[in-house]
């Protein structure tokens, strides 16, 4: 249910930055999340899909890419993927490693129209 | 067109939570963030502490709950400032809650301050709330699979405390799985113990928190 306070803000981010950018409508809002986060993704479209109505972003596709945890070894160095189940160091077992990729948890990018001209890679459909 | 954003999602409540980090440092208070399903013991083993620790520190305590005060009448029966924290339906405290809350307390009259979050397993673990460190709480009643299903839980704190060992003979609770995918998902989490009923396992748990606490209030 935490779920709904994240959606809220992501709408909050993508309104804003829409906003200064002289955008009028969002329609792609692409997020990363680290697999060590909990969040589940699929319920946040659902709860986007709510909270957005009446904005400048409803009916905007939630693109959520999930980082994978990678690590570097403190000990062996090593740096790779390993399984968040399993947190340590999969060439010499150590438990000293530095977390790289895998704790993100933030709005990458939006695909708007402008006012004006561009209207994004999609054809106006012409029909509102 | 595209634009480039790159914002964190949950800024709102880490810059909270780092504010109260630092509100708290410069007032030598340690805020620990008590974390647990509904029924894990979260106010019986926060009670015990008390009982323990009061000579020694001087204590506050946030109850977090969804509704009612039942719990921050328990605590305040003991004579030391508690504040009840409703969600009013929320499954978490968020870090801006708690800075509201502060303001109640005299500060510079307290050492230690417990925040009993949510009874969740979930939820609560997202959100820092400005805490020095987590205590992460499972009682032997649950069952021994919840580490594996709610990971973030215990892979963010710095202590768990298999509670109601007491009861460890009546349940099929099989300590050695819990306390290796505790270990396995945050190798420097410290394990413990403990029954608050029995007092079994808690000057064990008591050492390592005085330590804890002392470090922090340094």
């Amino acid at each position: 249910m935490h779920e709904l306070a994240i959606t809220q803000s992501i709408l909050d981010i993508a309104v804003k930055t829409a906003k200064d950018n002289g955008g009028v409508k969002v329609k792609e809002i692409r997020i990363k999340m680290g697999e060590y986060s909990g969040v589940v993704p699929s319920l946040i479209q659902e709860y986007f899909d709510l909270v957005s109505r009446d904005t400048l972003a409803e009916k905007a596709l939630l693109i959520i890419d999930r980082v994978p945890l990678t690590v570097r070894c403190l000990s062996c160095g090593f740096e790779g993927a390993i399984d968040r189940m399993k947190i340590r160091c999969p060439i010499c077992g150590g438990t000293d490693i530095k977390l790289l990729t895998g704790r993100e948890f933030y709005v990458d990018s939006l695909e708007v129209e402008e006012l004006d001209g561009d209207k994004g890679s999609q054809a106006d459909p012409g029909v509102e | 067109m595209e634009i480039k954003v790159v914002k964190q999602i949950l800024e709102w409540n880490e810059d909270c939570s780092n504010e109260i980090k630092k509100d708290l440092k410069e007032k030598k208070v340690c805020l620990i963030n008590v974390l647990g399903s509904p029924g894990a013991g979260k106010t019986s083993l926060i009670m015990k502490l008390i009982e323990k620790l009061r000579e020694e520190y001087r204590i506050g305590v946030i109850e977090g709950d969804i509704a009612g005060q039942i719990d921050a009448e328990k605590i305040d029966r003991l004579g030391l400032p508690v504040v009840q924290l409703q969600t009013d339906g929320a499954c978490h405290i968020e870090a801006m809650s708690i800075q509201h809350i502060l303001p109640m307390f005299q500060l510079e009259d307290l050492d230690v301050l417990f925040v009993e979050n949510i009874g969740n397993l979930v939820c609560p673990a997202e959100f820092n709330i400005g805490e020095n460190f987590r205590i992460a709480m499972l009682s032997v009643p649950e069952g021994d699979d919840k580490v594996e299903k709610y990971p973030l839980m215990f892979a963010t704190s710095e202590a768990l405390v298999i509670h109601k060992a007491d009861m460890l003979p009546y349940f099929e609770f099989d300590r050695n799985r819990v306390k290796e995918k505790a270990t396995d998902i945050n190798p420097h989490l410290t394990v413990f113990e403990v029954s608050s009923r029995t007092e079994e396992g808690l000057d064990a748990f008591l050492a390592w928190l005085i330590e804890r606490i002392n470090k922090e209030l340094q």
